[in-house]
């Protein structure tokens, strides 16, 4: 017993060292969606291409798709961008872009000039939809599956390694 | 002449001194305050080490201007939060929730006070109940003057 | 040319610190006079090796030599000299060579001060600390070198981030610094009397000034770097509890608890294994520190350019220094003996209520700092743990902490009476409330946190006040004068009533501060006034402005107080040409009861600008209070039963006034 209250602090420490070293695998910048699992919130945005025509969630229901955050001002997107227009001209899942705070000719524009993966985009300029799809950091992108329900959430660019390991997957799951 | 004297009367009204005083920077102080003591326990997703009431960042200018309009729609500080913490979790809270996972957090502290003290008044009490012997010869027994460090 | 011999002198430090840290600590294990002998002159070659790897880098920031990574990635040549050097210490591998740099410092001061130890004791200490600098020259050597070449060599530099570019840059890493590395000479007395068998009260005699010197200093950094956040930052904070700032707070905490339980050990050889179980814990955090801002466990604002493989160096280095320590402790301590005996009420206990108040409040920082880490690594999802949790937490803990202050010096040592204590104190703390809810009233209105902090502050007075009244009575037949009487005090026990007093100020500048300070965010165009707690701020306008790397604008507000010209503030905003971060400067008007804080917002339509402004009462107090806490630090340091030529064998002091 008397040995006990000497031998605490190291196995106290022994604890603490194996939490630190986990800790050196995380990111404790990333901030986890708490929708995933949840219906995806409700929205209605113009397209960007064609300011009188509307997308509402409920035009998605019944298929895979994925929700691709992106802007003309945001440099990591141009990183993901060549990834995209790759991985749209499978078709295997419909890809719909949300532009974030931007402005119409602008996002347009680059659309042009980087190629434009999306079966159509839609335009968030007050970035209201992207607050309620937790977005804080642009590239971001949602799969959401054919009831609604926001399956995954990638932080950052989308790279051909999550594309094969994460997302295509669980598109062929949701699928069926 | 009277323009001259129109020029001069001009003059006297326009003296230093009779400063305008300053509007307020927004419309509505009362809701900006309150606006600002929820936002300074909410976390900014960009800037995290920073409050959402502090920080530079757009996505934060964007929340706030969002609080504000809860507030203005008569939203209680609770569903305030429920909006903050439905999207992006419990991250945003400064203040961390009391649930199960927290509860070491929230009474630890407390839990090691009255934890520590017993100890302290056990082990002195233990100590009391030892025979001379077990200590060391007491070189500072004739320091019996009151008060010395 | 420098950067090479820079380098060549950190290996050959390396070398010598590899020799320093094994010949004299198998010298004094097997009793080898001329092994132990090397001690000393390895320490003071050590010195003058990373003296001269410092001042190599030194020398490339001041000649702008951008041909070294690290002075490429942190100066530029339109950079002032001044930060040009506190460049030196501005990102991570400079700032470990400044760790280093005081490690060798404090090794040196305890070689040549320390010709009173034995030489087996002597020879484990600077053994001990040369363990560690062994570690940090490893670290640096191998993934955070310095002097690391870049060619071609760029024409001009990055630029230090513009929010180091500020006085309090200058002198915040060194005195932090020094404290940390200072906690080092502590834990290598403790190790050496771990490994020597010889834990008593003369032992606490010698570790306690170097102890108290590393505390004094650390208190300074502290509050320094609270000054800079406050100056810098923009928006009148001083404290976020961000984890870097936790990081400086535990070792101070742990380091405070060590102060006190050494007076223990040093009066009454009592609960010596604790004393060094709290010399190696606050050493401890300190190296935890430099982890948790090296490693990207966590996220800060200070946090320095982070990489996992850094940060797993130096884990396995704490694991092998603490762990090794905390062995050693579980091995050894069990047969380190009690001590003399004492009370359940006594000034020991009370000291012992002080420890595990200070450990349980450094523990409870500890465990909000790791915590949202802990539940991630569990997979129990993220949470943030932000002021709101620190404040409630910490807060309430101190309260008891300084109602022990009122009470403890007064209190005899091995036994005291509650009755007694009673008698002397209750004026002193009526009084403290009386005090307290006038100064709430006066100061506007009364609350219960004001009031609370209040009466902390004036207890802590009133108790002082009695003790010196105590000490100036005549006592038997000696007659002498109150003067005489006072000056015959020691100087440890002026230090500690100065220290005292810096903590009852420290407690009343905030609970000032944070419930009477008065904020307003005001639209001001040329002209406009606003009016706050007596003062009026008149806006005159913004120019432009052009400095040495940034450009900006200068707003001009002149402040009148009741009417007469007080003050003419200057705040900016500005862009630092190179690295374009946007700075706002705000401009404080410091004062012995208040600060006068104008930051600028943005401009609005029609040429009107948001101008934030705040009257904070008493703030200067809070650091006013910091630094006469190292003032009592550094006076009891210089207490004259440490100076080693006026010591003789026997410890006991029994005349009137050296006893302390």
């Amino acid at each position: 017993m008397k040995s006990l209250r000497f031998i605490a602090p190291l196995a106290i420490f022994a604890i603490l060292v194996v939490f630190l070293f986990r800790g050196l695998n995380l990111d404790p910048r990333e901030v986890p969606s708490p929708l995933i699992n949840k219906p995806a919130p409700a929205f209605t945005l113009t397209r960007l291409d064609d300011a009188t025509r509307t997308i509402r969630r409920e035009d998605m229901l019944g298929k895979v798709w994925m929700l691709n955050v992106w802007a003309s001002w945001c440099v990591a997107c141009r990183q993901e961008h060549p990834v995209l227009v790759e991985f749209a001209r499978t078709k295997s899942v419909a890809l719909i872009g949300l532009n974030y705070k931007d402005t119409r000719p602008d996002a347009s524009g680059w659309l042009k000039q980087f190629g434009n993966p999306y079966d159509a985009s839609i335009f968030d300029s007050e970035g209201k939809v992207g607050i309620d799809f937790g977005v804080y950091g642009v590239p971001e992108t949602f799969v959401i599956d054919k009831q609604g329900v926001i399956r995954m959430k990638q932080i950052g660019p989308v790279t051909p390694e999550v594309l094969a390991t994460r997302i295509q997957p669980l598109i062929k799951e949701l699928n069926g | 002449m009277a323009r001259l004297f129109a020029m001069l009367l001009c003059c006297l009204f326009a003296l230093p001194g009779v400063a305008k005083d300053a509007a307020p920077a927004t419309q509505d102080p009362v809701l900006e305050a309150r606006m600002l003591r929820i936002t300074s326990e909410l976390r900014c997703l960009v800037c995290q080490n920073q409050t959402i009431a502090d920080s530079h960042a757009d996505l934060a200018v964007d929340l706030r201007n969002q609080v504000r309009e809860m507030l203005r729609d008569g939203r209680s500080e609770e569903q305030v939060l429920s909006y903050m913490t439905d999207r992006y979790g419990d991250f945003v809270l400064y203040r961390p929730p009391v649930k199960p996972a927290t509860l070491l957090l929230w009474f630890g502290p407390a839990t090691l006070l009255v934890g520590g003290l017993c100890a302290l008044v056990l082990v002195l009490r233990r100590r009391s109940r030892l025979a001379d012997d077990q200590f060391e010869p007491d070189e500072f027994a004739a320091e019996q003057r009151e008060g010395a460090t | 040319m420098i950067p090479e011999l820079g380098q060549i002198a950190l290996l050959l430090a390396l070398a010598v610190a590899l020799i320093q840290s094994t010949v004299p600590l198998l010298g004094a294990a097997r009793s080898r006079a001329d092994w132990m002998a090397f001690a000393r002159p390895a320490t003071q070659t050590h010195f003058l090796l990373v003296a001269t790897a410092f001042a190599c880098l030194l020398a490339s920031f001041v000649r702008n030599d951008f041909s070294v990574l690290y002075v490429a990635s942190n100066s530029n040549s339109a950079l002032p000299l001044a930060y040009r050097i506190a460049g030196v210490w501005g990102g991570h591998e400079g700032s470990l060579l400044l760790w280093l740099m005081m490690l060798s410092g404090w090794m040196l001061a305890v070689a040549q001060l320390s010709r009173h130890l034995p030489a087996p004791v002597i020879s484990r200490i600077l053994a001990v600390m040369g363990m560690i600098s062994v570690g940090f020259l490893l670290f640096m050597l191998s993934t955070s070198n310095p002097f690391d070449r870049l060619f071609p060599a760029p024409a001009d530099g990055n630029d230090l981030n513009p929010l180091l570019q500020d006085p309090g840059m200058v002198a915040h890493p060194p005195m932090l610094y020094m404290g940390y590395v200072g906690f080092s000479v502590a834990f290598a007395f403790a190790i050496a009397a771990l490994l020597g068998g010889k834990l008593d009260a003369t032992w606490a005699r010698w570790t306690r000034p170097w102890t108290t010197a590393a505390w004094s200093f650390l208190t300074i950094g502290i509050m320094l770097g609270s000054m800079w956040a406050y100056y810098v930052l923009g928006w009148g904070g001083w404290w976020f509890w961000d984890p870097v700032e936790n990081a400086s707070f535990m070792p101070w905490l742990a380091g405070t608890a060590l102060i006190h339980s050494l007076a223990v050990t040093e009066k009454r050889g009592a609960f010596k294994s604790w004393t060094v179980l709290l010399a190696i814990i606050a050493f401890s955090l300190s190296l935890l520190g430099t982890f948790l801002v090296r490693s990207g466990v966590l996220s800060s604002v200070h946090a320095f350019a982070t990489d996992p493989k850094r940060g797993l160096f130096i884990l396995v280095f704490l694991a092998i220094v603490i762990g090794g320590s905390l062995a050693l402790y579980a091995w050894r301590a069990p047969k380190v003996g009690l001590g003399a005996r004492f009370e359940l009420v006594s000034r020991e206990s009370m000291l012992l209520g002080n420890n595990v108040m200070f450990v349980v409040a450094m523990l409870s920082v500890l465990l909000g700092t790791l915590y949202p880490l802990l539940l991630d690594a569990l997979g129990m999802g993220k949470i943030s743990v932000g002021p709101p949790y620190f404040d409630t937490v910490f807060v309430p803990l101190m309260v008891p902490v300084v109602f022990l202050l009122g009470i403890g010096p007064l209190s005899r040592w091995k036994k005291a009476e509650i009755p007694d204590l009673w008698r002397r104190l209750r004026w002193a703390g009526g009084a403290a409330v009386l005090a307290a809810l006038a100064t709430s009233w006066l100061a506007g209105r009364i609350t219960f946190g004001a009031t609370m902090g209040f009466l902390m502050a004036f207890w802590i007075v009133g108790s002082i006040l009695v003790d010196l009244w105590e000490r100036v009575q005549p006592a038997g037949n000696v007659k002498a004068s109150i003067f005489s009487r006072l000056a015959l005090m020691p100087r440890s026990m002026i230090g500690m009533m100065v220290a005292h007093l810096g903590v009852a100020a420290f407690a009343f500048g905030i609970s000032m501060v944070k419930t009477y300070e008065v904020e307003r965010d005001v639209k001001m165009n040329v002209g406009d006034s606003t009016e706050l707690s007596g003062y009026t701020f008149t806006f005159r306008g913004v120019k432009d402005i052009r400095g040495p790397n940034y450009d900006g604008v200068q707003a001009t507000v002149e402040v009148l107080h009741s009417g007469s010209p007080e003050v003419v503030l200057r705040p900016e905003k500005r862009i630092y040409r190179v690295q374009r971060n946007p700075m706002t400067e705000a401009a404080i008007d410091p004062g012995p009861t208040r600060d006068l804080y104008v930051s600028l917002g943005e401009e609005v339509d029609g040429g009107a600008w948001i101008v934030r402004v705040y009257f904070k009462p008493f703030i200067d107090w809070i650091w006013g209070g910091c630094l006469l806490m190292a003032l009592g630090g550094g006076l009891a340091t210089s207490d004259r039963r440490y100076r080693a030529k006026q010591r003789q064998e026997q410890p006991i002091a029994a005349n009137v006034g050296t006893a302390s």
